[in-house]
């Protein structure tokens, strides 16, 4: 080292100042996300708050979302929001446990790779492509499928409520393609889960005589349970928001039904929609619906990240 | 596992060691316990392939209607044709059945299929997106891990770090909407707005992916940086960073990548554009807006683009996404 590169040492000051605003300024970097949440919080509050003057409590409780006639309570679109996002973990969540399961016990070794690149790719595919996707290609056949099942349970007290006539657009349609959408977080969250578990446990489990799938059942399932509740509530989150791939194949038709196969709404779908053109009141309601929208996902994805923390204190304690 | 010592395979993989334990005991299995292990492990891999088979179908029907248009030059380069609409319905048998002639004679033969404005119009927007969130979120890292590390500012920002990348796209459109469109009217919607509302969503993504890459610097750089006598920033920006560096160009792809994809937050901040615009100010558009948009249009034309649209899209996605898992495994610092 010559000697020019060691006079930076002798000015200490210099160096000092150089030090402090670099930690400030990685500070004030560090501070801009939750700058942001603040920011996104009150700035759509304020902009929604005409519709909540203007309507009231029927906004929050109000069961009919009519722009054209100056109504708008969120009640059938959190409803629409809520159903598809069920719809959609419920099918997606055996499948990604399965495949989680797969990829971490069952897979042999060289398999495991190409299985998880696959699920990895899937989360990289455009919401919209998904959409045009369904809307081209699926509900012709959605369509047909629904109505055969309604035909064949139409004498079925219950299940003729819930399994009703379709034109293909439906809340069961866009629970379908949203599951598809889901599998890849729940997936890659459940399988970090799954490899959680000790080892020495499972092959304690396999030494005492289980077969593999004792030994998932026994040790691997009991392990993980809060993991995978985490799991599940981040897919749930994810579901709750997604917004392109609904709008296109869901009807827009805002209806609280216990018909799976009818047409429906949701929240982001309705904003995406209409955003752009809407104007005075029912702008705000609009924007009323994103604050809505962020205060639940919010609310979800810290519970989830509370309980995958907890879950990871636990490991890593023992 | 002591069965190892008695029988020793040469370096057995755990999956190995818990086949041939299984294997071995399989033989005295009664046969229902038998038949519920192999049962649920072939129900395992059917998952797989239930959730494969829909991509790989989609991935066929998308290149099958809309690769056509895509590998013609003038696709890349002319503007989208803006009487697409119109076409549609002068070529629309249907409608002179029912006496609705327009009487144009828009003939749908010379209309150039181009994308060239929203190809350029999404290149810039997350160019724009990713200038703004990249440095700050790199930065936000660096206070995380090597100021920040597990002091509770620190802890929290992290917490809500991961809690923001659970916030839905569209939620950033509409900040981004409430804050910059409606102040400005129309002229607020441009690619500057789109850039703006996507930096928002890239921003954790990064946080988090550098994060983890600074993680994995040994702390023997850094120590073996600070005995020399250097300061932490300079140790930071010269030896740190450069260690994460794959790791963290390869978090910024995926985001770049997933910010490519999103046409929720874009579409109502964006205005519009059939004509290819350079500028962050003014009405532009992107390739997921112009997917949705033409799907909304409907006709044989439009639905044309939207295809063409989805294939350049994917394209553009997965390219980036597989170079980034290219970086992440070839430059992985062990």
């Amino acid at each position: 080292m010559s000697s020019a590169d060691l006079t930076p040492l002798t000015e200490q000051g210099r160096g000092a100042v150089a030090d402090t605003a670099f930690r400030v300024v990685a500070l004030l970097s560090g501070l801009a996300v939750l700058v942001i949440l603040a920011a996104i919080a009150i700035s759509t509050s304020i902009s929604a708050w005409p519709a909540v003057q203007d309507q009231g409590l029927y906004y929050f409780f109000g069961t009919e979302w009519a722009p054209s006639a100056g109504k708008y309570g969120i009640v059938p679109l959190a409803f629409g929001t809520v159903l598809v996002s069920l719809i959609a973990v419920f099918i997606s969540v055996p499948l990604s446990l399965g495949i989680a399961l797969f990829t971490t016990e069952v897979a042999p070794d060289r398999l495991r790779r190409p299985v998880i690149t696959v699920i990895d790719l899937m989360a990289a595919v455009p919401s919209v492509v998904f959409g045009i996707w369904a809307f081209y290609n699926l509900l012709p056949g959605f369509q047909s499928l629904f109505n055969s099942i309604a035909d064949a349970v139409s004498g079925i007290p219950i299940l003729n409520s819930i399994f009703g006539p379709s034109s293909g657009s439906a809340y069961m349609s866009a629970g379908m393609i949203l599951a598809l959408m889901i599998t890849p977080i729940i997936t890659s969250v459940a399988r970090e889960v799954f490899t959680t578990v000790p080892v020495n446990d499972k092959s304690g489990a396999l030494a005492l005589g289980a077969t593999k799938w004792e030994m998932i059942k026994g040790v691997v399932i009991p392990h993980s349970f809060g993991g995978l509740t985490g799991a599940v509530m981040l897919g749930f989150g994810r579901a709750l928001g997604e917004t392109v791939a609904v709008a296109l194949i869901i009807g827009a038709v805002p209806n609280i039904t216990t018909n799976l196969f009818a047409k429906g709404e949701t929240m982001p779908a309705q904003i995406f929609r209409q955003l752009s053109e809407a104007s005075s009141t029912f702008r705000a309601a609009l924007i009323g619906l994103g604050v809505c929208l962020f205060i639940i996902t919010i609310f979800v994805n810290i519970s989830a990240r509370r309980i995958v923390a907890v879950v990871d204190r636990r490991v890593k304690g023992d | 596992m002591t069965d190892l010592q008695t029988a020793p395979p040469p370096a057995p993989s755990r999956s190995e060691t818990f086949e041939a334990l299984t294997g071995g005991v399989g033989s005295t299995l009664s046969g229902g316990r038998r038949f519920k292990d192999g049962f649920s492990s072939v129900l395992f891999a059917l998952s797989f392939l239930l959730v494969t088979a829909p991509l790989l179908w989609m991935f066929w029907d998308v290149l099958r209607q809309g690769l056509e248009p895509v590998l013609n030059l003038d696709w890349w380069t002319e503007p989208i044709p803006g009487d697409v609409v119109r076409s549609d319905l002068a070529g629309n048998a249907d409608l002179s059945d029912l006496g609705f002639d327009t009487g144009e004679t828009v003939d749908s033969d010379s209309v150039t299929l181009g994308m060239q404005p929203a190809i350029v119009g999404t290149i810039l927007t997350v160019l724009g997106a990713s200038l703004l969130a990249i440095p700050l979120g790199i930065l936000g890292a660096v206070y995380l891990n090597e100021y920040g590390k597990k002091g509770r500012l620190a802890s929290f920002i992290r917490f809500m770090t991961d809690v923001m990348t659970g916030v839905p796209s569209v939620i950033m459109g509409v900040f981004i909407y409430t804050i910059w469109v409606i102040p400005r009217g129309v002229s607020g919607r441009s690619a500057w707005a789109a850039s703006l509302a996507l930096a928002c969503l890239m921003l954790p993504i990064v946080v988090r992916a550098t994060e983890e890459m600074l993680r994995l610097v040994p702390d023997s750089l850094r120590e073996a940086s600070a005995a020399l006598g250097t300061r932490t920033w300079k140790t930071t920006i010269t030896v740190t960073i450069p260690a994460a560096m794959a790791g963290i160009v390869s978090g910024s792809l995926l985001a770049v990548a997933r910010a490519a994809g999103e046409t929720a937050p874009v579409l109502f901040v964006i205005g519009f554009t059939t004509a290819t615009n350079l500028s962050f100010q003014g009405g532009n558009t992107t390739l997921s807006a112009q997917i949705y948009s033409q799907q909304q249009n409907g006709g044989p034309l439009a639905t044309q683009l939207a295809w063409g649209a989805a294939v350049t899209l994917i394209g553009i996605v997965l390219v980036t996404t597989l170079v980034a898992r290219w970086i992440a495994k070839r430059y992985t610092i062990d």
